[in-house]
């Protein structure tokens, strides 16, 4: 009876662990990758569910409330800041007042108990991201947060990931636009962005700004 | 602290020992002799296994979990951030900006001093303390206790109720039965009660004392610490009267201390170091230095700044002091020292400089001492001059050593009805032969109020919380007198109380807030015409501008009272007691800050010790961490030796503050109480105590070996002398390697910034503020003994103490180190990840949330400034710590290396503020943690790359030189070197004796 396996099987036998070790780790990385950039793993584009279903297609769009209204410290501080309840009162002790969707509000004003809302673009602990010096450096609203005013339930527009910084940290000229603009949605540039980016990146006086502990700390 | 086979083996080290006489630097006595345990310290970055696997769990185990833990470990980065809520205020207070810190002027009194402080606040919850630019006391700077405080005001283990004999209540139930209790006392003017306290100073307080004491006749109020007579006394004897002592250090050309420690330490500290810094640097062209004698029981860090120091046994302090004072006077020289060059050199400079000097004595010295030591001022013609007098600072200074005596007389007689004990811990530091313990026990009623369930809560009935001074308003003199007004940051967290509220609930207002009762204070005392806005400028100010008292004249006479005399010799030791330079009388024993800082002499962590000389731990044939039993005024403790160069032959030192019992979990355990030791009537020193050898051994945690560093003379130091004939005489120690020798591409030149860091090491008094500062700062985590006996402590800077010359007399010299930035960064080229960078400003960036954690880095680091957090030891668990965190800096976790950033966060947030302003950042805007407590400004931050900053001048001076300078790692940190002032009539190398 002949044998069914040559001795050649050997070396197939070899070679195929060591073609299945390198296939595994590949399709493992693959995998990796897939997840860690799929819009799963960074809730890129996540409505994200709130206490009060607030609107800023409603308040910006419609209403035309320029952001600082709310975001008061945008220009000065880390945060922009959630507004605290104060300001919703400011008009919805007027108008609105018996709504039930505007409830919670009004309980958080009676009770002086905070309302919980979601972070929506939430950066991981180890970043350190201040809007002040972004906004000044002519950095505009809508180039992170994207169409605000077109978005009824608010959502994280970029993937917040850290090769997305990095895209406009090294090259801010493609970004940026007349401090006068910051707040403009939908907003085009009266010449063309490659020219303006270079204008503004003098004026402004705009550094590139890839180092670890411009942000991670 | 090594094995114990390589351990001080005293027969064959001394023989190495006295060989290796006239060596250059060393750090201890195991270095001297080369004691193979040393050399591992030196050549392994984290000896004794530091680096391997020796928890409880066993290495199989960890496999085990590990396994598992490894196959899963790819996909943690495809899992997503669990969800965060933000809360934002209902109302916006004023002021805030959310992501924006506010400081805010107030005042932590120690023992009544208190240090003028600014607190920073995120949101509303202090986290950080900064000197108060404005204040006299301060000028920017702080000591240990004011950095460490913070920490205490988050205490997990304060009393964070009320109770009644272990039972919780409230403080309205707390109040209506006081009530009941008061009112059987008002028909007999309130002869039951008694109020035991600390020193009071507060001007509030002690107005509120009085209204109680009119409404209580009988009643008695008594005060008690366990230290600080000495300068009491001391003035009392002198002058008749209470009066306290300023120095005034910045006029003075040469300083006696007996036994101080004013460098940075104790009342006035802060700026005592600044003024006598100030006539000791040589920047700026200086060509004098003032001199500095030293004579001390047990070496101190303020010791080790002297130009020329001599041990003293405490017994002969006062016959020194008495032959001084005969010399001064050009009688023949007597007493203890009489016969040195040190003693004839310095009767010469201080005869020379009368009007110009300063004999100070130590706060642990006797009243007699003190006395004397005013009066030789007097002689010198000093006071008035460098020493000027006020009144005392206390409400109403008293012999309080007499207080306590008549408290136990009155509880013995069991009159004591009510017994109310604010603050303070007399149970804990009492001298045993009062029994307080029992005698307290007498009281009917005993209520406390403590900030921790401590010696003395634990046999009274009602237990109050006391608020933290953040917590309460109140107010207290800083060291000259200037009335700091004490403002709370936060609502107290455990629902504490001030001694303000506990004596308004003597009276008709039982609930009055302490707000009220100092507003109230300050009210009626306030003469000009606009309270309101006076009020609102003193609370913003941190202070009472122009409160301090006028200076008052005062002629000293010399005569001592018998009962002032020390203790009758006996055969056997000498015992000084001293208060820890951290933890003091143990008031913050449980601070953990505290506790893990290493003692500038000893480099102590977690214990204390029984320092004894070399000489002496020979005669009793005693090596370090041997256990002995002390005995001495009937009583008997027990402790670890710690052999001390500089200790003086024949004396114990012993400091006070440790074995304590109910701390809290810091505290607890942590070395042996040694008040038993001290008598009631010789509370400063003893004689004739008596050691016995226990033959067992007792681990101590000393950091003194760790982090050694290999090369040519980590410290620079000379004298003026020197200096003079050539200024660059120090640079030439250093073997700088040629400008071009580097195999990296020597391209990127530093356009922008440039940030360096200078240190001036003759300013350096070793007072370890900045450690504490960084700590605070940075939130760099506490590791506990266990960890620091594996070389695993994790604070960013370590102040190394050297040794030069005699082993038995070695000069001192503190060098402060940090991470110092190199250009060509050797952590940097071993990194697998990347993870540590030079960045374009040249700060060596540690990026956290990179790191893997392979430790290549700290391996290849030549100054050991890495620190790796080997467990999880940032504390993740403690709800009330988590409040103190620096939310601009991350909180590590286990498996991440970390170090010095040069405080980044405040380069970034100084930077931001310049770019909104559209400006550079100006020199000066950004100061590190470390830089802004230093009470002698020796640390001096800025850009390179401006020529006019204050940095590039300090390293355009020729005594800058680099650490390490020939491994041609271009250290941004560089440090200027030492100048002392050594009288040459004493000789350097000549043994006094």
């Amino acid at each position: 009876m002949s044998q069914i396996f040559s001795s050649g099987t050997n070396s197939l036998a070899r070679m195929s662990i060591v073609i299945g070790v390198v296939a595994l780790a590949g399709v493992g990385g693959a995998l990796f990758e897939l997840i860690a950039d799929s819009t799963y793993a960074t809730r890129q584009g996540d409505a994200r569910e709130q206490p009060i279903p607030f609107s800023h297609a409603h308040h910006v769009g419609s209403m035309g409330i320029d952001c600082r209204y709310c975001h008061t410290s945008v220009e000065n501080s880390d945060w922009s800041v959630i507004p605290p309840t104060k300001t919703c009162m400011n008009c919805h002790s007027q108008i609105w007042i018996n709504s039930p969707t505007l409830e919670p509000v009004r309980e958080s004003f009676r009770t002086n108990q905070s309302i919980r809302w979601t972070k929506v673009y939430d950066l991981p602990d180890y970043v350190y991201f201040n809007h002040s010096i972004h906004v000044k450096k002519g950095v505009g609203c809508e180039t992170c947060h994207g169409r605000i005013d077109q978005q009824p339930l608010t959502y994280q527009q970029p993937s917040l990931q850290m090769r997305w910084c990095l895209d406009c940290h090294r090259n801010p000229e493609q970004h940026l636009r007349p401090r006068d603009q910051i707040t403009t949605m939908g907003y085009v540039p009266s010449e063309p962005q490659a020219e303006l980016g270079a204008r503004l990146v003098k004026e402004y006086h705009v550094q590139k700004l890839d180092t670890c502990w411009t942000c991670h700390r | 602290m090594s094995e114990n086979s390589d351990s001080l083996n005293l027969t064959s080290i001394r023989t190495k020992l006295d060989k290796a006489k006239g060596a250059g630097y060393w750090r201890s006595l195991d270095e001297l002799a080369s004691v193979e345990g040393f050399k591992e310290f030196l050549h392994r970055e984290f000896p004794r296994q530091a680096s391997e696997w020796i928890d409880d769990e066993g290495r199989r185990n960890f496999l085990k979990i590990m396994g598992a833990s490894l196959a899963l470990a790819g996909l943690s980065a495809c899992t997503r951030q669990p969800t965060e809520f933000i809360m934002p205020y209902v109302e916006a207070p004023e002021q805030a900006i959310p992501g924006k810190p506010l400081f805010y002027a107030t005042a932590f009194p120690v023992s009544g001093i208190a240090s003028p402080v600014l607190v920073e606040a995120h949101e509303f919850r202090p986290t950080k303390v900064e000197g108060n630019p404005e204040h006299p006391a301060s000028m920017g700077a702080t000591d240990v206790q004011a950095q460490a405080s913070i920490l205490g005001l988050y205490d997990p283990d304060r009393l964070q109720t009320v109770n009644y004999i272990g039972e919780v209540r409230s403080y309205p139930s707390f109040l209506s039965s006081f009530v009941n209790i008061l009112a059987r006392q008002q028909g007999n003017q309130g002869s039951g009660i008694r109020i035991l306290t600390e020193t009071v100073t507060s001007p509030t307080l002690y107005g509120q004392m009085q209204d109680v004491l009119k409404l209580y006749p009988d009643a008695k109020w008594y005060q008690w610490e366990p230290t600080g007579h000495g300068r009491r006394m001391g003035s009392q004897i002198a002058f008749g009267k209470y009066l306290n002592p300023i120095y005034k250090f910045d006029q003075a050309d040469v300083v006696l201390s007996i036994d101080g420690n004013f460098l940075g330490n104790g009342p006035g500290g802060v700026r005592y170091a600044r003024d006598f810094v100030s006539k000791r640097i040589m920047r700026d062209g200086a060509t004098t230095q003032s001199r500095f004698y030293a004579v001390e029981t047990t070496p101190t860090s303020t010791g080790c700044k002297a130009d020329h120091r001599q041990a003293i046994k405490p017994s002969e302090v006062s016959g020194f002091l008495q032959g001084l004072t005969a010399s001064l006077n050009n009688s023949a020289a007597s007493g203890p020292l009489a016969n040195s060059k040190f003693y004839s050199a310095l009767v010469k400079d201080l005869q020379a400089a009368k009007g110009r000097s300063i004999v100070i004595a130590g706060e642990d010295q006797s009243p007699e001492v003190h006395a004397r030591v005013h009066f030789i001022n007097e002689m010198l013609g000093n006071n008035g001059h460098t020493v000027v007098f006020t009144q005392s600072l206390e409400a109403k200074p008293v012999d309080q050593w007499a207080d306590l005596q008549a408290l136990v007389t009155d509880l013995h007689s069991g009159q004591v009805e009510l017994l109310v004990i604010m603050g303070g811990n007399p149970v804990y530091s009492a001298p045993p032969e009062l029994n307080l313990r029992g005698a307290i026990q007498m009281a009917k009623t005993r209520v406390r109020l403590g900030e921790h369930d401590d010696e003395t809560s634990e046999i009274c009935q009602w237990n109050i919380p006391m608020a933290h001074a953040y917590e309460a308003w109140s107010d207290a003199p800083a060291y000259d007198g200037t009335v700091s007004i004490i403002q709370p940051l936060i609502a107290p967290l455990y629902g504490g109380k001030s001694a303000h509220e506990l004596l308004s609930a003597f009276t008709e207002t039982p609930e009055k807030s302490s707000y009220l009762s100092v507003r109230d204070y300050w009210t009626a005392k306030h003469t000009g015409a606009d309270f309101e806005t006076w009020w609102k400028h003193s609370v913003h100010d941190g202070f009472v501008r122009d409160s301090a008292p006028p200076a008052v004249s005062a002629s000293a006479s010399l005569a001592i009272p018998r009962t002032a005399i020390g203790p009758a010799a006996g055969s056997g030791y000498d015992i000084s007691f001293h208060s820890d330079p951290y933890v003091l009388d143990g008031r913050y024993a449980n601070n953990a800050w505290l506790q893990e800082l290493p003692r500038p002499i000893t480099r102590l962590t977690w214990d204390n010790a029984v320092l004894v000389s070399r000489k002496t731990a020979a005669e009793l044939k005693v090596e370090d961490e041997d256990r002995v039993a002390i005995d001495s005024n009937g009583h008997t403790v027990w402790g670890a030796i710690t052999v001390l160069p500089g200790q003086p032959d024949g004396s114990i030192a012993l400091s006070l503050g440790y074995g304590r019992t109910r701390s809290g979990r810091a505290g607890n355990g942590a070395g042996f109480d040694v008040y038993p030791l001290r008598s009631a009537s010789n509370p400063y020193y003893a004689r004739g105590a008596s050691v016995r050898k226990l033959g067992e051994k007792f681990k101590l945690a000393p950091v003194q070996h760790h982090f050694a560093m290999e090369g040519r003379e980590p410290v620079h130091a000379g004298t003026i002398d020197e200096f003079k004939q050539d200024p660059y005489f120090s640079e030439k120690k250093s073997e700088l390697p040629p400008k071009g020798l580097t195999i990296f591409p020597d391209t990127w030149k530093y356009e922008g910034y440039a940030w360096g860091m200078a240190i001036d090491l003759t300013a350096c008094v070793g007072c370890s503020a900045c450690v504490v500062a960084c700590q605070a700062e940075n939130n760099i985590a506490v590791v506990g003994k266990e960890q620091v006996l594996n070389t695993r402590e994790m604070h960013w800077i370590r102040i190394d103490r050297y040794y030069k010359g005699e082993p038995d007399e070695p000069d001192m010299y503190f060098q402060p180190v940090a991470c110092v930035q190199c250009e060509q960064a050797p952590c940097e080229v071993v990194c697998p990840v990347a993870a540590t960078e030079t960045d374009a400003e040249g700060l060596n960036n540690m990026v956290y949330n990179r790191c893997v954690g392979t430790r290549y880095c700290s391996n290849n680091c030549p100054y050991k400034v890495r620190r790796f957090n080997f467990l999880l030891f940032s504390d993740w668990e403690t709800e009330s710590t988590k409040l103190q965190k620096n939310p601009d800096v991350t909180v590590r976790s286990r498996g991440v290396m970390e170090k010095c950033s040069y405080c980044v966060q405040r380069i970034n947030y100084a930077k931001i503020t310049a770019e909104k302003e559209d400006r550079k950042v100006r020199d000066g805007e950004i100061v590190p943690a470390c830089a802004a407590a230093c009470p002698s400004q020796a640390i001096m931050f800025g850009d390179l790359n401006d020529p006019k900053s204050r940095v590039t001048q300090w390293k355009r001076h020729s005594l800058n030189y680099s650490l390490l300078a020939e491994l041609n790692t271009r250290p941004r940190t560089t440090y200027l070197t030492e100048i002392r002032n050594p009288n040459p009539e004493v000789g350097k190398s000549e043994k006094d004796s």
